[in-house]
């Protein structure tokens, strides 16, 4: 029971990884290339990481792991408004 | 077991295939964006890796990757940021 609910998660959270990825490849321009990487960073983490700890049960490193999904959650969404900031600065003095 | 095996096969897959936009980008932002989902991509195979070999530390080791790989997002942001701001 347990293997298949964490399997179930962690094919979510791979099926969301590659719709990131290929988004990344093919859309054309900087600023939907981020909308589609937050798609990887948020919701195929998060799914791959409860898949984790589905799989440990509950212990100190669902603990760490836990810790970290909640890191990865407050970080990127910090380091892609960052190089969105910095793109349209470029973008606004090209002109 | 074989689930986790393929999860990182797979996952090395969409990294490569990232990759590809970090080589060829047009512009730096393109290349820092896929850089970040590289990151976090590392993290998530350090993650599977340490569960296959059942070694517990390596969570240790994923989490300092998280706060590097962020560091250097941010720096190299601001380095862009910055350099694009002297000329107003």
């Amino acid at each position: 029971m347990r293997i298949i609910l964490m399997s179930v998660f962690l094919l979510g959270g791979l099926f969301f990884f590659m719709v990131g990825t290929i988004g990344i490849l093919r859309l054309p321009d900087v600023f939907t290339r981020a909308h589609s990487a937050a798609k990887c960073d948020t919701l195929g983490a998060l799914l791959c990481m409860t898949a984790l700890i589905i799989y440990n049960g509950f212990s100190f490193v669902s603990l760490k792991i836990l810790l970290i999904i909640i890191f990865v959650w407050v970080t990127s969404p910090t380091a892609t408004h960052l190089i969105a900031k910095a793109e349209y600065l470029r973008q606004a003095n090209m002109k | 077991m074989k689930m986790l095996v393929f999860s990182i096969l797979f996952l090395c897959l969409t990294i490569i295939l990232c990759m590809f936009r970090a080589v060829k980008g047009p512009s730096a932002a393109d290349r820092l964006i896929a850089i970040n989902v590289i990151g976090t991509k590392t993290i998530v195979l350090i993650l599977i890796v340490s569960f296959i070999l059942k070694e517990a530390y390596f969570v240790d080791v994923a989490f300092v990757y998280a706060l590097i790989s962020f560091i250097s997002t941010v720096v190299i942001a601001r380095y862009i940021e910055n350099r694009w701001r002297k000329h107003i």
